[in-house]
C-alpha cells in the first residue's frame, strides 16, 4: 500500500510552520522537509519566505541542490514564495545563485527594507487569471523580491499596479509575497488542488 | 497600500524562525555571520560579555558602524536601543534598520517606562524574564519576544529559567475557566484582552525567540526544544576560539535540534567555546534580566 500523499515544506529557515498550517486549512497532510530521504517522502513542495542567502547555504550544507533539481524535473507541484521565488527564478540581483525553474529575473529586498513592507490587494487582472473574477487576492508583502522581467513561457498569475507579482511555468508556481500570513488559500489550492480523497 | 502594519511587523519575524540572530561588532563579522547561515545580524559596539567587562554606560551604536553593516550583508539587519530610549530608536528608524532591540543589555534611560512601539514603522523585540512582562511588551506594540536570560554569561540557566516560565505559564492560561482570567491579568499586570487570547490560542501573539547565554550548539537546540521558535546569540560566537565554525554549528543545530545524531557531528571539535559566569557570583546590579518594568 502507498503511504498518503503529503505536501513538503522546506524546514530549514523561515516561514514554514504558517505554510503548514495554510495546508492544513485545506485538509492537506504537511510534512517538514530537511533532508534529501524526508524530500523522496513528497508530493509536492514549498519553498517558503526567510532568507534566500541562508536557505541556499544550508540547501548546499544539507545535500539537496540535486534532489530538488530532481524533484522539480519530475513535474511535482512546487509553490516558492518570496526567498523560495529568489531560488526558483532565473536571475537575481544582487547576484546570487538559483535554481532557475522559473525563467523570470528578480531583484532582492527591491521594495526596500522592513519599513517599507506592506498590505493591500492584487489587482483585479489580468482577465482570464485565476484571482481575475474572484475577491481581491490579499497580499502581505516583506522585505520582498520584485519580479522584473518575464520569459516567454512564464505565465503572469496576478499582478499589483500591472507590475507581476505571482507567476507560474509548469508546476511551479512563484510568488513574491506572503499567501501563508493572510487568511485567504486560493494561492495554496492553486497550486495543489485538493487533498487525496479518504 | 497600507504601510508598516503590525501584521508586516509581525510577518518579517515570522520569516526569521528556525534560524539564528547572531551580535556582530563590525562588517567583517557580519559576514563571517551571513555565511555561517545567520538569518539576521544585531549591530552592535560591544557585545554583552565585553559590557560587562568594561562597565560604563552602554547606549545605541554609532550610525557609520550600522550603515557600514547594512552595506555588507544582503540579512536583516538589527540594532539596540536603551530601555525607553524612544530617540535612540527613531535614529535607528531613521537609518532603515530592519528591527530595534529595545534591550536591558543596554543601561536603560528610563526606568519606569518602556517606548511606545506602536508609534514606530520598525517593528520592536524585547525581552521578557515571564508571561505578564511579555505581555506588557506585546501591548506596547512588539513585534516579537525573546526571553531575556543572563546576557553575556554564556550560561544557559536563566534563558532556560525565562523559556520555562512563559511557556508553564501559557499552559497554565489554557486550562482556566473564563472568569477566571480577569484576576489573573492582575496578577499578571497584563493586558486582559491579550490574556484572552493567550487563554485561547495557547501561544503568544508574536513569535517568541530565545536569548541569553547560548554559548553552544546543544544550548540553542536546547531553547528550541523548549518552545524558542529561533535563537539569539550574543558572545557566545565571536569570543569563542573559532567563530566561523562555531556560528555555523549554532545554525546547524536550531534546524536540526530534533535529531540528536547530526546534533552530536555538529558539536564534534568546535574549539573552545567563551568562558562562562556563574549567576550565582553575579551580584543583584550585575544582573541584566532585572532591567524592565
Amino acid at each position: 500500500m502507498s503511504p498518503p500523499r503529503a505536501i513538503g515544506v522546506l524546514a530549514l529557515q523561515g516561514g514554514w510552520a504558517a505554510h503548514k498550517a495554510a495546508l492544513a486549512d485545506l485538509g492537506h497532510a504537511a510534512v517538514e522537509v530537511r533532508t534529501p530521504a524526508q524530500l523522496a517522502r513528497v508530493d509536492g513542495l514549498i519553498l517558503p519566505g526567510g532568507e534566500s542567502t541562508t536557505h541556499l547555504k544550508l540547501i548546499d550544507r544539507y545535500g539537496l541542490a540535486a534532489p530538488l533539481e530532481a524533484f522539480v524535473a519530475a513535474g511535482k507541484p512546487v509553490l516558492a514564495t518570496c526567498a523560495g521565488l529568489i531560488l526558483a527564478a532565473r536571475a537575481v540581483t544582487p547576484d546570487q545563485r538559483s535554481f532557475g525553474w522559473l525563467d523570470v529575473a528578480v531583484a532582492r529586498n527591491a521594495w526596500g527594507r522592513q519599513v517599507h513592507s506592506f498590505e493591500g490587494f492584487a489587482d483585479p487582472t489580468p482577465p482570464g487569471g485565476p484571482f481575475a473574477s474572484e475577491l481581491p487576492l490579499p497580499l502581505l508583502f516583506i522585505r520582498a523580491p520584485r519580479i522584473e522581467s518575464v520569459g516567454p513561457d512564464v505565465e503572469v498569475l496576478a499582478t499589483l499596479d500591472g507590475e507581476p507579482i505571482m507567476v507560474r511555468r509548469g508546476a511551479v508556481i512563484g510568488a513574491a509575497f506572503h499567501p501563508e500570513l493572510t487568511p485567504d488559500r486560493r494561492v495554496h489550492h492553486l497550486a495543489f488542488g485538493d487533498p487525496p480523497a479518504g | 497600500m497600507q504601510k508598516s502594519t503590525f501584521q508586516a511587523k509581525v510577518g518579517l519575524a515570522e520569516m526569521l524562525k528556525g534560524g539564528v540572530i547572531m551580535d556582530v561588532i563590525d562588517a567583517d563579522q557580519a559576514r563571517i555571520a551571513q555565511e555561517a547561515g545567520a538569518c539576521a545580524v544585531m549591530a552592535l559596539e560591544r557585545v554583552p560579555a565585553t559590557i560587562r567587562k568594561e562597565g560604563g554606560v552602554a547606549r545605541a551604536s554609532d550610525p557609520k558602524m550600522i550603515q557600514e553593516i547594512q552595506q555588507a550583508v544582503t540579512i536583516p539587519v538589527m540594532a539596540k536601543v536603551r530601555i525607553g530610549h524612544f530617540i535612540e530608536a527613531r535614529i535607528l528608524e531613521a537609518l532603515e534598520v530592519d528591527f530595534i532591540d529595545e534591550s536591558e543589555v543596554l543601561t536603560p534611560a528610563d526606568d519606569e517606562f518602556h517606548i511606545e512601539k506602536h508609534d514606530f514603522a520598525v517593528p520592536f523585540v524585547c525581552g521578557c524574564t515571564d508571561l505578564g512582562e511579555a505581555l506588557r511588551r506585546i501591548g506596547e506594540g512588539a513585534a516579537m519576544m525573546r526571553t531575556k536570560g543572563e546576557a553575556g554569561t554564556g550560561n544557559i540557566v536563566e534563558g532556560v529559567r525565562h523559556l520555562r516560565s512563559v511557556n508553564g505559564h501559557i499552559r497554565k492560561l489554557t486550562r482556566m475557566r473564563p472568569e477566571e482570567l480577569m484576576t489573573e491579568a492582575k496578577n499578571l499586570g497584563a493586558p486582559y484582552d491579550l490574556v484572552k487570547w493567550v487563554a485561547e490560542n495557547g501561544r503568544l501573539p508574536v513569535p517568541q525567540f530565545a536569548a541569553g547565554g547560548v554559548a553552544t550548539p546543544a544550548d540553542a537546540a536546547l531553547c528550541m526544544a523548549l518552545g524558542a521558535e529561533a535563537v539569539f546569540v550574543g558572545s557566545g560566537v565571536f569570543l569563542s576560539e573559532d567563530p566561523e565554525q562555531r556560528a555555523r554549528a549554532i545554525v546547524d543545530a536550531v534546524t536540526h535540534w530534533e535529531d540528536p545524531k547530526k546534533l552530536a557531528e555538529i558539536s564534534t571539535g568546535l574549539g573552545k567555546p567563551m568562558s562562562g559566569l556563574e549567576i550565582k557570583d553575579l551580584s543583584e546590579h550585575e544582573r541584566l534580566a532585572t532591567r524592565g518594568w
